[in-house]
């Protein structure tokens, strides 16, 4: 899974932060930063839940091509 | 001409002071959001506009250069009035707009980033193990007046370098403002000049005794493409610390707390399921959103098929925004474990409540703390409860009782 933030969307509400704290972070600003790309298994659902929970809708998600 | 008594119509007349409407909102906010004008109009208080549906409020917050933020206050001030040495003086960056907004507002973002706020973690908790230490022992305390409002503007105070025995005094100059002083200019007004004149002189101070790790200090040095920032500026941004970093978190305090009260279940999920914290936090703010805040249209415009003519006041209900049914399943629940919530309690675009992740910090240590020492309360008397509204909503009086009492 490849994640990202829209630098032009953000404007740091941090809510995927608060969703996915091992997938998204703060820069100096509050803006949100991408920690893990690509996002390991164990963090997908998580990753989805702040594309889900960003006000802005600054991220993007794309899953890992079928096996 | 402006209606009195209640409204009969609120699609065409609402009347956001209303006694039954501060009290509960939320009915007629879906009245309004299910008719076929969901964006309602009033010529009461100044006349305005009042988009209700959460597409419709995030566009006009995404529209800043439509709905600029000249004037936020959801009461305009009376005409001719006179502010002397202080007409300049705004209150950054959230009445600024582009281009000026971008500078005035990413000097102070850093100040208010997660990892910045996060020192005030301990004194915050701190404060509210002492502010539960004064009436643990009576069984009995007033949440809203004993405690909510008892802790953003020590915090506040605190990060400015400002005296904290002065906390009374800073809440009612800002009640002043945003709570008396929109339906009562006069005291709107002396309540401003009390606050700029109280930062009139902290600047003074700084300039005459700089200090180190100090918040005023440090605007005060700031440089923008080697020019000092202006006076002006730097009390625009103490004026808005205090006016906007008090009122709305003790009200999202308050109203979390207001909820508790008459939850037990959901009292006893945060204590069994302790990771659910985060969204419950979020859900609280959703669901009980404070602040509305007002934009004033800068040129004749259609919007969602009404005419909007330059000068226009539209009143951004995040609180109505936030319990739109197209966009939240079951949006008058509060679910603690909610996963999926674009809330937009801190507006939405560039003026993206610049505190709001003191604000969750404060939020989060409150309810914690005040479940951790106070696991079971309930209201004494749930019609007792008085509530403020307008500009921003939250419970004024909200007696609990708890323990053996």
């Amino acid at each position: 899974m490849r994640v990202t933030v829209d630098p032009g969307k953000c404007h740091g509400h941090q809510m995927c932060a608060i969703a996915a704290p091992a997938v998204f972070g703060s820069d100096d600003y509050g803006n949100a930063v991408v920690l893990t790309d690509p996002v390991p298994d164990e963090q997908h659902a998580a990753a989805r839940r702040a594309e889900a929970n960003c006000p802005e809708r600054a991220i993007t998600i794309e899953e890992d091509a079928q096996a | 001409m402006t209606a009195t008594g209640s409204p009969t119509d609120w699609v065409t007349d609402y009347d956001i002071f209303d006694p039954d409407f501060v009290r509960d909102p939320y009915p007629t906010m879906s009245a309004i959001r299910e008719s076929n004008c969901p964006v309602a109009h009033s010529d009461r208080w100044g006349g305005s506009w009042m988009p209700t549906r959460y597409d419709d409020v995030v566009a006009a917050a995404q529209e800043y250069d439509i709905f600029t933020s000249r004037n936020i206050i959801v009461v305009p001030p009376p005409t001719g009035q006179v502010e002397g040495p202080y007409a300049g003086v705004a209150a950054p960056p959230i009445t600024s707009d582009p281009p000026e907004h971008h500078w005035h507002r990413r000097t102070i973002l850093p100040t208010f980033a997660p990892q910045a706020v996060a020192k005030y973690e301990d004194g915050t908790r701190a404060l509210c193990n002492r502010l539960i230490d004064n009436f643990i022992d009576t069984g009995q305390a007033d949440a809203a007046a004993d405690y909510a409002q008892q802790i953003p503007v020590r915090v506040i105070a605190a990060m400015l370098g400002v005296p904290l025995e002065m906390a009374d005094e800073f809440t009612s100059w800002v009640r002043g403002v945003l709570e008396i002083g929109l339906t009562d200019p006069k005291v709107r007004l002396e309540s401003r000049m009390k606050i700029l004149g109280f930062f009139r002189g902290q600047l003074d101070d700084r300039k005459a005794n700089p200090r180190e790790d100090d918040l005023i200090t440090e605007l005060l040095n700031t440089q923008i493409d080697g020019q000092r920032v202006s006076e002006d500026y730097v009390m625009g941004v103490c004026n808005l610390m205090l006016v906007a970093g008090i009122d709305t978190t003790w009200s999202a305090i308050g109203s979390s707390l207001w909820h508790l009260a008459q939850h037990p279940e959901h009292r006893r999920q945060l204590r069994e399921q302790p990771e659910i914290w985060p969204t419950a936090l979020e859900e609280l703010l959703r669901a009980y959103s404070p602040v509305t805040m007002a934009r004033i249209v800068d040129r004749d415009t259609e919007f969602q098929g009404c005419p909007m003519h330059a000068g226009d006041r539209v009143l951004m209900s995040f609180p109505a925004a936030n319990r739109d049914p197209r966009q939240f399943e079951k949006p008058d629940e509060v679910i603690l474990d909610r996963e999926k919530n674009r809330h937009v309690a801190f507006g939405s675009g560039i003026h993206r409540c610049a505190g709001s992740n003191l604000a969750r910090l404060e939020l989060r240590i409150a309810l914690q703390t005040w479940l951790e020492r106070i696991p079971d309360f309930d209201l004494v008397d749930p019609t007792a409860v008085t509530w403020a509204g307008g500009q921003v909503r939250g419970p004024r009086r909200c007696v609990v009782r708890f323990g053996n009492a």
